[in-house]
């Protein structure tokens, strides 16, 4: 029974997204008071109706209901009930739904939550969000039903992908799609604010808590994504530059685009209908991330099984929707003028080159992901573009990006005081140099050019970031969550920076061939290969080696790599044994046997990788701080706060 | 020009200038590290340039796995079913790497003939077919292992 | 011009570009076997049934029969397996199991533990039959005619509702055919 009621439960959230998207849109446009009074219960209605749907299919999970077929391919009777909640979204059809019920309840926040939007332009948001619930809905139903029936049923199903039976695995989807989804409310504001013609400093403060909201749960979902293919795959990498990998990465880095953008309209109200683009972008690339993901047209390690009917489909719903988009941008955006300008050397000019350097990376992550398919559809042979392309081509933009985080940081806004800067900056530099210096050649051995450019460069981030918060706590000032937050999510970022210079620069990695009682060194550790040993698993068996770790002659650590056989599904799987020892992880993964009682075995020594992972939440902590700054909750209608020298910024469009 | 104009200038050209510079160097490097897909048979039909790096895929042959004892050396041929190609691989092999599955490996050629590997791919998935490889067998009419969808 | 329009435009050959991946995508270019309308290729295999003794096509000639390919490491075909056992039920058809590429103990301890649906289960281990079948995946299923000629392919697992729709036609309209040219009396749908 349970099926079908989710069955039944999806078609009604169907009918009432259609009626949030009718009554959101043409209520304001033909100002029919009543019909947007529906819009409310309507967005409510769809999210009980989204919830009871996913509930039902984690009840049929959670009681093994293998008469459905996606449980029966999904789930078996052995399987750890965390992983048969998981499994809900371990493939195409559940995570769809996923999706749609995080969609709703963002749409639900929008609507009854935190910011007290004007009725009308309240409708319209909603209303586009409706209609990108609408297509997602017909997707489900119409390619990806998860509540079919299997007849007959199966005795026992064929179990979870067991690289999904991992708890990184059971928290990644949720983190990624939020941040996915949160986009779309970034992009139903734009849309609304073109469809009402009028654009003004208010928007961009209602618009900036939930943008920086969706961009924190994206950094979190990729930071986990990374963080399982570094444990999980076994092979120790902690980023692939893998199509879907870059899927994620892209719209991430137009939301960082689009969150800074947006304070300049929200401070200045300047870049108008460039942050509107940004807000179109980000969530087309998280549209197009579905697409590549699932259509099969882009093979990756993470894809879901392709199907092509599902590609024409989501394919069909791009070109609605952000082509939807776009041609209302087109029409609208002539109507957006900035009236205040800005001087050389303000905070404006160094937030214009990180916009554009953060698009220039953008596109650069972009071309390469999409270079095999261009070339494919001009009849050339196909081709493979990887971290070789990839590395050398996004440093170019980002390198020069993280030298001016410094400059935006203490610039002003409007006035291009920079000469007044110019003792902090340069004692900052000099004392990011020289610590830079040391830890490249001092700290670690082997650096390459880059080190000390890297280190130096997240250091000055380090420093200029406390400049200001330091400044005001000693003249006992107050200091505003957007300050704080803003803070906290640049050493995030500088920590990133360190993190990746580190490892870059420091891995050491071998594959080696060890018999029981050798030993292999790798400077001042040394890995032994003790013993190895039969394991059992509720759903599989295997191997598992014991190796010592020993750190200049003392036992440091005992790891226990695994080799997995899971039997449903018949797969063998490499669980790679990690510790960490002074912000180093060591990983060791069991290859095969060798015979002569040998095994190949990978060890690897990734110095600070535990801190990009790390720093992807501290930046999302920042980013949260920021978003709960009070100015955001109590904006009315028109901009109420103008920043000193802000010159209106309201924008006449065709409403009067 | 006034001094206001002049510097908004010199930012546009500025601006410009580093886009420019950042898609010149990015295509170079698209050049340079792009790699190219070919299968044994256009291996043996010399569509390769010597040293050049490309990915090479088909189907392990049966039983021409062959490990150099005690070491991480491994050779096997990869077979389009039309010609084979003897691959050398030092390292560990992915999980999924069998006998009779397809297969994809970077590396390059060396004098004679053998292709070197310097990374054999892993794929998440048992049903996973490279659809490199599944088009080349596809285009040859062999079958491949693939499972049904 | 309008340069608002750019986006618009750069959107415009993106969707080109993935329009077409999206036709050229691997998974969609199912190759129709050539060997629709043709005789079925012959074969003549170990039977894993019986150890010693072989399967050979000639013995199945003159009545139609189903060809079903499948393997125990193939998960599909586990999902596949209930319907053929009931297929087995309604007793239409025999249907032969080429086992491909699999390890006998597996397969046998697969039959005793789910059903055995197979009348024959010739054992390919090389893959020779298959190539020859032009299968590009497993589970797959044949249909071969009471003159030895492949009338339908199903590539996929295979459903109940395929099997009414794709297959019992073309059987009732072969066996009819078969019948009339026996000159038996046998009511057969005209």
């Amino acid at each position: 029974m349970l099926p079908e009621l989710g069955h039944f439960a999806l078609i009604l959230a169907l009918l009432l997204a259609a009626v949030q998207t009718f009554f959101g849109i043409a209520g304001p446009h033909f100002g029919r008071e009543r019909w947007i009074a529906a819009v409310r219960p309507a967005v409510a209605g769809q999210f009980v109706m989204v919830a009871t749907a996913f509930g039902c299919l984690m009840a049929s999970f959670i009681t093994l209901d293998f008469s459905v077929r996606y449980v029966a391919e999904n789930s078996n009777s052995a399987l750890p009930i965390i992983y048969r909640i998981s499994a809900v979204w371990g493939a195409h059809e559940g995570s769809l739904l996923l999706w749609i019920l995080l969609l709703a309840a963002w749409t639900l926040a929008v609507a009854f939550g935190l910011s007290r939007l004007p009725e009308k332009f309240g409708a319209r948001v909603l209303g586009v969000l409706g209609f990108v619930s609408v297509g997602f809905l017909l997707f489900t139903l119409a390619t990806s039903n998860p509540f079919l029936r299997l007849n007959p049923a199966v005795p026992d199903g064929r179990d979870l992908n067991p690289l999904l039976q991992d708890p990184a695995l059971a928290y990644h989807p949720p983190m990624l799609y939020m941040g996915y989804v949160g986009f779309a409310v970034a992009f139903a504001f734009a849309c609304a604010a073109m469809l009402e013609g009028r654009m003004d400093q208010a928007w961009a403060r209602w618009t900036r808590p939930w943008t920086t909201a969706a961009w924190c749960f994206l950094s979190m979902g990729i930071a986990l994504g990374s963080w399982w293919a570094y444990y999980e795959l076994g092979w120790g990498g902690y980023w692939f530059w893998d199509p879907v990998e870059n899927a994620s990465f892209m719209p991430w880095l137009a939301g960082t685009a689009l969150i800074h953008s947006l304070a300049v309209t929200d401070k200045r109200g300047l870049f108008k209908s460039w942050t509107l683009l940004l807000a179109i972008i980000a969530f087309s690339l998280s549209l197009l991330g579905t697409f590549l993901v699932r259509s099969g047209v882009i093979t990756s390690v993470h894809s879901f099984a392709a199907d092509p009917a599902r590609g024409v489909f989501i394919l069909t719903f791009l070109v609605i929707i952000i082509g939807g988009a776009l041609s209302l941008y087109a029409w609208r955006a002539p109507l957006l003028k900035s009236q205040a300008g800005f001087e050389f050397g303000s905070r404006e000019m160094f937030l214009l080159f990180n916009n554009i350097l953060l698009v220039v990376a953008l596109a650069v992550v972009l071309g390469g992901t999409l270079a095999p398919l261009i070339v494919e559809t001009l009849g050339m042979p196909t081709l493979s573009v990887g971290t070789p392309y990839f590395e050398p081509s996004f440093l170019t933009p980002i390198l020069p990006l993280l030298a001016l985080v410094a400059f935006g940081i203490v610039a002003s806004w409007k006035r291009g005081r920079l000469a007044a800067h110019k003792r902090p900056l340069l004692v900052t530099f000099g004392v990011s140099l020289v610590l830079g210096l040391a830890l490249a050649f001092g700290v670690y051995s082997g650096a390459t050019v880059l080190t000390p450019v890297g280190f130096t460069l997240g250091l000055w981030i380090i420093l200029t970031s406390l400049l200001d918060p330091v400044d005001r706590w000693r003249r006992k000032l107050t200091l505003s969550r957007s300050i704080v937050g803003m803070t906290i999510a640049h050493l995030g970022l500088a920590m990133a920076v360190i993190g990746i210079t580190a490892v870059e620069s420091f891995t050491q990695e071998r594959d080696i061939a060890l018999a029981q009682g050798e030993s292999a060194t790798f400077g001042r550790y040394e890995v032994r290969f003790d013993k190895l040993a039969d394991v059992e698993g509720p759903n599989y068996g295997g191997v598992r080696g014991e190796f010592n770790v020993l750190y200049d002659g003392r036992p440091l650590m005992t790891l226990h790599p695994e080799k997995r056989n899971y039997w449903v599904q018949r797969s063998v799987q490499t669980e790679a044994g990690i510790g960490s020892h002074r912000g180093t992880n060591i990983l060791i993964a069991l290859g095969e046997d060798l015979q002569g009682g040998k095994w190949s075995v990978r060890v690897q020594l990734r110095p600070l990788v535990n801190y990009v992972w790390l720093a992807a939440f501290v930046m999302a902590l920042g980013g949260f701080i920021a978003a709960t700054d009070k100015r955001y909750r109590t904006v009315k209608s028109e901009a109420t706060e103008p920043a000193p020298g802000t010159a209106g910024g309201v924008l006449e469009g065709k409403a009067g | 020009m006034t001094p206001t104009r002049r510097r908004r200038l010199i930012l546009v050209l500025g601006i410009l200038a580093g886009v420019g510079i950042a898609g010149a160097l990015a295509l170079t490097a698209f050049q340079k590290n792009v790699m190219f897909f070919f299968d044994p048979s256009a291996v043996a039909a010399g569509e390769v340039k010597q040293g050049q790096r490309f990915r090479l895929g088909g189907m392990v042959s049966k039983g021409s796995v062959q490990r150099v004892p005690g070491t991480l050396e491994v050779h096997f041929t990869v077979t389009d079913f039309k010609h084979e190609l003897p691959v050398t691989y030092t390292g560990i092999l992915p999980d999924l790497f069998r006998e009779g599955q397809g297969v994809v490996a970077h590396g390059r050629l060396n004098e004679n003939g053998v292709f070197v590997a310097d990374e054999v791919l892993a794929k998440h998935d048992e049903n996973y077919m490279p659809p490199e490889v599944a088009h080349s067998l596809k285009k040859n009419e062999q079958p491949a292992a693939r499972e049904g969808s | 011009m309008n340069k608002f329009i750019i986006p618009l435009i750069a959107f415009a050959l993106l969707v080109v570009v993935l329009a077409v991946g999206v036709k050229h995508s691997p998974e969609n270019t199912i190759v129709p076997s050539a060997l629709v309308g043709h005789p079925a290729p012959e074969f003549n295999l170990p039977e894993l049934l019986e150890p010693g003794t072989t399967v050979s096509s000639s013995e199945l000639k003159g009545k139609p029969y189903v060809i079903n390919v499948w393997a125990t490491w193939c998960v599909t075909c586990r999902i596949e397996h209930p319907v053929l056992v009931q297929l087995k039920q309604l007793g239409q058809v025999p249907i032969i199991g080429i086992n491909w590429r699999d390890e006998d103990d597996l397969a046998r301890q697969w039959l005793a533990e789910f059903g055995n649906p197979y009348t024959h289960v010739p054992v390919d281990k090389e893959g020779r039959a298959i190539i020859d079948l032009g299968v590009t995946g497993a589970p797959e299923t044949f249909l071969v005619n009471s003159k030895g000629i492949i009338v339908h392919r199903h590539v996929g697992a295979l459903s109940l509702e395929a099997w009414k729709k794709d297959f019992e036609p073309l059987i009732r309209a072969d066996l009819g055919t078969a019948a009339n040219a026996a000159g038996s009396a046998a009511p057969g749908p005209t």
